[in-house]
């Protein structure tokens, strides 16, 4: 700590931090623009300046930049000296010589960091009368807006888009006052965490596109922390609302999961939330195939009806919430009960539930994953199954630039200084997988092998670690566990990343018994395993090891067991090929089917109930780390839409079911679910209850500048009906109530008074950057470095083979893809114009035995799919790598053995441009390249049109 | 005391003179009085001089309505204006402040000197866009926001507003 006086007074600073960041924590407003909390400083806007004063005798002082200023002790500044005052007003007047009258049809208005900044510096009069300087948009695809007359050159945009997020396609271009943020050609944007420059720009230059057009003002949307369902990283969200639709999805701050970040996925992967697939009411199935709508009282009691006849099976969901999960779990007994993963996906979570139950190492959150020195990567593709995980690594790899700059004795945040000093000089990251992966970049080692083999190296090095003696002599990967053990043994934070995404247990096996053996040399290992779904974790702990999967649910039906099945929000024909979920679905003759949306699963459901999706309802979700989270609803569902647990609840309660006699509340559902399952009996601390309140008053969902509400519903009726009631959560549909502080499982939005934009952040961080006030959502219940005395850390099963597939025969490996391969997020607008075909890869090698070359046709197997062919020399020699997910791949399952064929028929699709997202100032530009259709490569998922192999 | 005395006759007199002056009152409705065009009543939504509809869907005038009741749902039109998709006024909630016209950076929204609008049944009180859209300019003439503004639209590129310079050329080294 050191003292420093500010206009007079004295105020106690960290030693080292800079003098911007200082102030902030102070509770001083002072301006600025570039730095940013995540990327430390460059001094690029000149916004923060200060003036420095030598000592106490010293009258004129000199401006300085506070950003790039060290707190040192004793020293002396003035924030609010005439001459730091009118140099910032100057600085704001100068960054907007060029700026358009824009406000009122600008996306950023209102939340806008720029207009916060003018009105801080007292800045009103524009005294420059030439003319401005005009810049053409570009088309920077179906998510972002740009709208470049809107420019400060703050450079936040590159030096996040390349330097944090290593974006390689975007640039400052042209030089001065021309200089242009954008592509070296229209197109778009590629990088997976794009999203980002929406709320990094600190002004209306690049903005959501999907919001632009059909807009809200921050002010008028309702908005409730939630959770990412997008994958299992668990990323905390601000979805807003307005008029019972999802607007848009923004980051909410999380110190130890997503920190100031979202991917893509997360970010434009909830507008299925507003889907015209939606289901409003309960729906009968009559003979003819035709659906009787119902009301909730009647479609209750045909509910009840089919529990009571014969025995009921459940289908649960690991995207539905633990609470849901659970009560039908209870409704059918737990050996009745399936989680809802695919019969191969089942054993596979389970197992990596248990290596996390079991591991001496540390399960990392993805701060902690930031820490690491050196990172092993065994077959996961993390940046399209886990995105913001690759967002981390990126940072994990500039460890050794932060420790070579400690040394020179600079701080974190120099970041320019930083950067200079370690050039191209990173951490060690060896990445093992099926084929190219997005992280390639900064990888040290980038190598191929088909997912036995990658066991088989995690074996090795795990041996020679820890018998210390070359125990493979003539082992033919012996460079790279060399090289793998001579990087993990020389770090001391390790990290070792697998998952399920290669469909085999062996890696993640490796992977975790890697860990062990670094852990039992002293090494503070860490171990990530990335599960398929956002709640798969959760899901795993709610089950026994025994539970039933698909295909035994499916034999005890045929043998005449059940009658009835009940699923739960699940497209169950996305976890088995087509013919097997029909032998499954036709084996039962009552199926119910609670879900949010039509898809192929509801329309063959005798009773089809809807239910509200995860931005209408409650729920805890169980992260890859084993953090349990809480979302909140945004708004109240409509029509007869309710939560899966409201339907279940009353259900039970209808059979007078002994265990819900006490459940009334959803935080009742919790605890009793946190009873009764032990790997679960943390979830209570997940959020605070429904009764907590914060100093005395609910938390408001909306701000209080929110508008029209005597407006909105008038064309219904003229009489205002109260405002909703929240009974199930300490937030309150309105605005009333106070957000100061709020616990951070209870943030639905932040604003301060002076900071409208998103940077007002720092007013509910104890610490600018740092942790939450109100503390970090989130609980983790599940500990980490626990070794279990019965679990071998020692690999002693027999060694996996390599890969030896006879002619003719491929091996199918998933390519995932952070587009498509998870299910609703490709249903958002936007996102699914991103959604590529399915294709299969092949190593050159292959496809010229096999006579194709990219973009011919390929049969896969007897007839299993025919798709587009892409050679790629990254893929393994006799692997196929097939695209996860999406459409054309269902009857394709990972790790089979197929023939591949070339398909003479194949048409290749020609990409159509659509036009209904270009806006106008878009399309005046873009109408010659639109006609020539050198942009969106990438096409539609609506308007595919396969010759042939099968659909939905 | 006298002084008092003095003060009641005074009071009477100056009451007793009023008698003869002229009154203000008018026969209502027989006779419709003046109302300069400021006067603060039934609100319009205006186009620009060129016809077209003038509101830009900003929210501002929402949001500086005191008793909340106007809604709206932004658009983006065909040409890359942005509009009202749908503008509702619950004017049997409006106190007719004239504070959303204040706001508006358009001077789309306007009131003008019309009070005259009872209703037995206040659901007719709610004027969507179609109720409150005219014509002409109102009182502003020759204002037209997107002349002003950089986004471009069809008919006014980059460059081609108020004030703006050519586009940059991004390829262009000198200095
Ligand atoms: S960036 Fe901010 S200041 Fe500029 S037009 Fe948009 S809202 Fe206004
Ligand atoms: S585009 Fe935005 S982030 Fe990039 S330099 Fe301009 S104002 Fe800054
Ligand atoms: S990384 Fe996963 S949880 Fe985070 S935003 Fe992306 S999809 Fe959502
Ligand atoms: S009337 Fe004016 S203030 Fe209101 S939304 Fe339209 S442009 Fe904005
Ligand atoms: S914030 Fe300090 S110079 Fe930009």
């Amino acid at each position: 700590m050191a003292t420093i006086y500010i206009d007079g007074r004295a105020y106690e600073a960290e030693a080292g931090e800079n003098l911007l960041q200082a102030c902030l924590n102070l509770g001083l407003d002072l301006p600025y623009f570039c730095w940013h909390p995540a990327m430390g400083s460059i001094g690029a806007c000149r916004q923060c300046a200060v003036v420095q004063f030598k000592n106490a005798e010293d009258q004129r002082g000199r401006i300085v930049m506070g950003c790039m200023t060290p707190v040192t002790e004793g020293a002396i500044f003035s924030l609010a000296g005439d001459k730091a005052q009118q140099f910032r007003q100057n600085i704001v007047e100068s960054l907007m010589l060029n700026h358009p009258h824009d406000c009122p049809v600008c996306a950023e208005g209102g939340e806008c960091h720029l207009q916060d900044m003018t009105v801080m510096v007292g800045h009103r009069d524009r005294h420059y009368r030439g003319r401005k300087n005009t810049h053409r948009n570009q088309y920077l695809g179906p998510l972002i807006n740009h709208e470049m007359n809107r420019c400060i050159t703050c450079y936040r945009c590159t030096r996040y888009y390349n330097d944090y997020a290593g974006g390689t396609d975007l640039a400052a271009l042209a030089s001065r006052d021309h200089v242009y943020f954008g592509r070296h050609q229209e197109g778009v944007l590629q990088s997976q965490f794009a999203g980002n420059l929406v709320e990094v720009c600190p002004t209306g230059v690049f903005t959501d596109k999907v919001l632009v057009h059909d807009y809200t003002r921050k002010w008028d949307l309702q908005s409730a922390p939630s959770v990412c369902v997008g994958c299992a990283v668990g990323c905390n969200t601000m979805p807003g609302e307005r008029y019972g639709k999802l607007k848009r999805v923004h980051n909410r701050f999380n110190a130890e999961v997503n920190g100031y970040f979202l991917c893509d996925r997360g970010r434009f992967g909830a507008g299925f939330v507003n889907s015209k697939q939606n289901l409003f009411l309960p729906g009968l199935r009559q003979p003819e195939g035709t659906y009787d709508t119902l009301d909730h009282h009647q479609a209750l009691h045909h509910m009840q009806q089919a529990c009571t006849t014969g025995k009921v099976a459940g289908i649960g969901s690991p995207r539905a919430s633990v609470e849901a999960n659970f009560l039908l779990r209870s409704l059918v007994g737990a050996e009745n009960f399936s989680p809802g993963f695919s019969a191969h996906e089942q054993p596979l979570v389970m197992e990596v539930l248990q290596l996390q139950q079991h591991t001496a190492a540390v399960i990392p959150d993805i701060a902690t994953i930031e820490s690491a020195d050196a990172v092993l990567i065994l077959g996961e593709d993390v940046t399209n199954t886990a995105p913001r995980i690759a967002l981390a690594l990126r940072q994990s790899v500039r460890n050794k630039a932060l420790a070579m700059a400690a040394e020179l004795g600079l701080q974190p945040w120099q970041d320019a200084a930083i950067r200079n000093l370690a050039q191209d000089q990173r951490n060690p990251l060896y990445i093992t997988s099926v084929a190219d992966t997005p992280l390639d970049d900064v990888a040290e080692v980038a190598i191929s092998l088909a997912p036995n083999e990658i066991a088989r190296l995690g074996n090795a090095v795990a041996r020679n670690i820890a018998d210390e003696v070359n125990q493979l002599p003539d082992e033919p990967l012996r460079s790279q566990v060399d090289a793998i053990v001579t990087m993990l043994m020389s770090a001391q934070r390790p990290l070792i990343i697998s998952g399920t995404g290669c469909g085999t247990s062996t890696i993640t096996t490796a992977a975790a018994q890697l860990a062990n053996v670094l852990c039992a040399k002293g090494k503070r290992a860490m171990l990530c395993l990335v599960v398929p779904e956002a709640n798969s974790l959760g899901q795993a702990m709610l089950c026994d090891a025994d539970a039933p999967d698909l295909d035994q649910l499916q034999h005890r039906a045929t043998s005449g067991e059940f009658d009835t099945l009940v699923v739960l929000e699940n497209d169950l024909y996305r976890r088995g090929t087509n013919v097997q979920i029909d032998a499954l679905l036709a084996a039962f003759n009552q199926i119910l089917v609670l879900d949010g949306m039509d898809n192929p699963t509801t329309s063959l459901a005798t009773l089809a109930l809807p239910a509200a999706n995860f931005a209408e309802s409650e729920g805890t979700i169980v992260s890859l780390e084993g953090r349990a989270q809480r979302y909140y609803p945004l708004f109240q569902p409509t029509a007869e839409r309710r939560p899966s647990w409201v339907w279940l609840l009353a259900c039970l309660k209808e059979l007078t079911h002994k265990d819900v006699e006490a459940l009334h509340h959803f935080d009742d559902i919790t605890r009793a679910c946190a009873n009764a399952i032990p790997a679960l009996s943390g979830i209570t601390a997940a959020a605070p209850d429904h009764h907590f309140r914060n100093l005395g008053q609910k938390i408001p969902r909306q701000t209080h500048r929110n508008s029209g509400r005597t407006a909105i519903r008038a064309n219904i009726s003229v009489h205002e009906p109260k405002q909703a009631v929240d009974e199930e959560s300490p937030l309150a549909y309105s605005m009333e109530g106070l957000n100061r502080a709020p616990p951070g499982a209870l943030l639905p939005f932040v604003w301060a008074p002076g900071w409208n934009s998103n940077q007002s952040l720092h007013r509910f961080q104890g610490e600018v950057g740092g942790p939450l006030k109100g503390g970090t959502a989130g609980v983790r219940i599940l500990l980490s470095g626990n070794p279990s005395p019965g679990v071998s850390n020692y690999p002693e099963k027999e060694e996996p083979a390599f890969l030896d597939m006879p002619q003719g025969l491929w091996l199918l490996v998933p390519r995932q893809q952070i587009f498509g391969s998870e299910e609703l997020s490709a249903l958002s607008p936007g996102l699914c114009e991103l959604v590529e075909d399915a294709y299969i890869e092949i190593c050159p090698a292959d496809a010229k035995s096999l006579g194709v070359s990219t973009g011919d046709g390929i049969m896969v197997g007897n007839s299993l799919a025919t798709l587009e062919v892409r050679i790629n020399d990254a893929v393994a020699q006799s692997c196929a790598g097939f695209s996860v997910g999406l459409r054309g791949a269902e009857n394709l399952e990972a790790l089979h053995s197929v023939s591949l064929q070339r398909a003479d028929n194949w048409r290749r699709r020609t990409p159509k441009p659509s036009s209904e997202e270009v806006i106008g100032s878009d399309r005046t530009l873009n109408s010659e390249a639109l006609t020539r259709g050198t942009f969106r490569q990438r096409s539609a998922r609506k308007q595919s049109t396969l010759p042939e192999g099968p659909h939905v | 005391m006298l002084k008092a005395l003095a003060s009641q006759f005074r009071t009477l007199w100056t009451i007793l003179q009023h008698s003869f002056t002229k009154a203000e009152t008018v026969q209502y409705p027989e006779r419709q009085p003046y109302l300069a065009p400021r006067y603060r009543g039934r609100i319009v939504l205006t186009k620009d001089p060129d016809g077209e509809e003038r509101c830009v869907a900003c929210n501002l005038c929402a949001v500086a309505c005191p008793v909340d009741c106007i809604a709206l749902q932004q658009g983006v039109k065909e040409d890359g204006r942005w509009y009202p998709e749908f503008f509702r006024i619950n004017f049997s909630r409006c106190i007719l402040c004239g504070m959303c016209e204040e706001a508006c950076p358009t001077y789309a929204i306007q009131l003008t000197p019309d009070f005259e609008m009872c209703e037995y049944d206040r659901k007719n009180m709610v004027y969507e866009k179609e109720h409150l859209q005219i014509e002409g300019t109102g009182k502003y003439h020759d204002y037209n926001f997107y002349r002003v503004s950089g986004l471009a639209i069809t008919g006014k590129d980059k460059g081609q507003a108020q004030s703006e310079a050519e586009p940059v050329d991004v390829k262009g080294l000198l200095p």
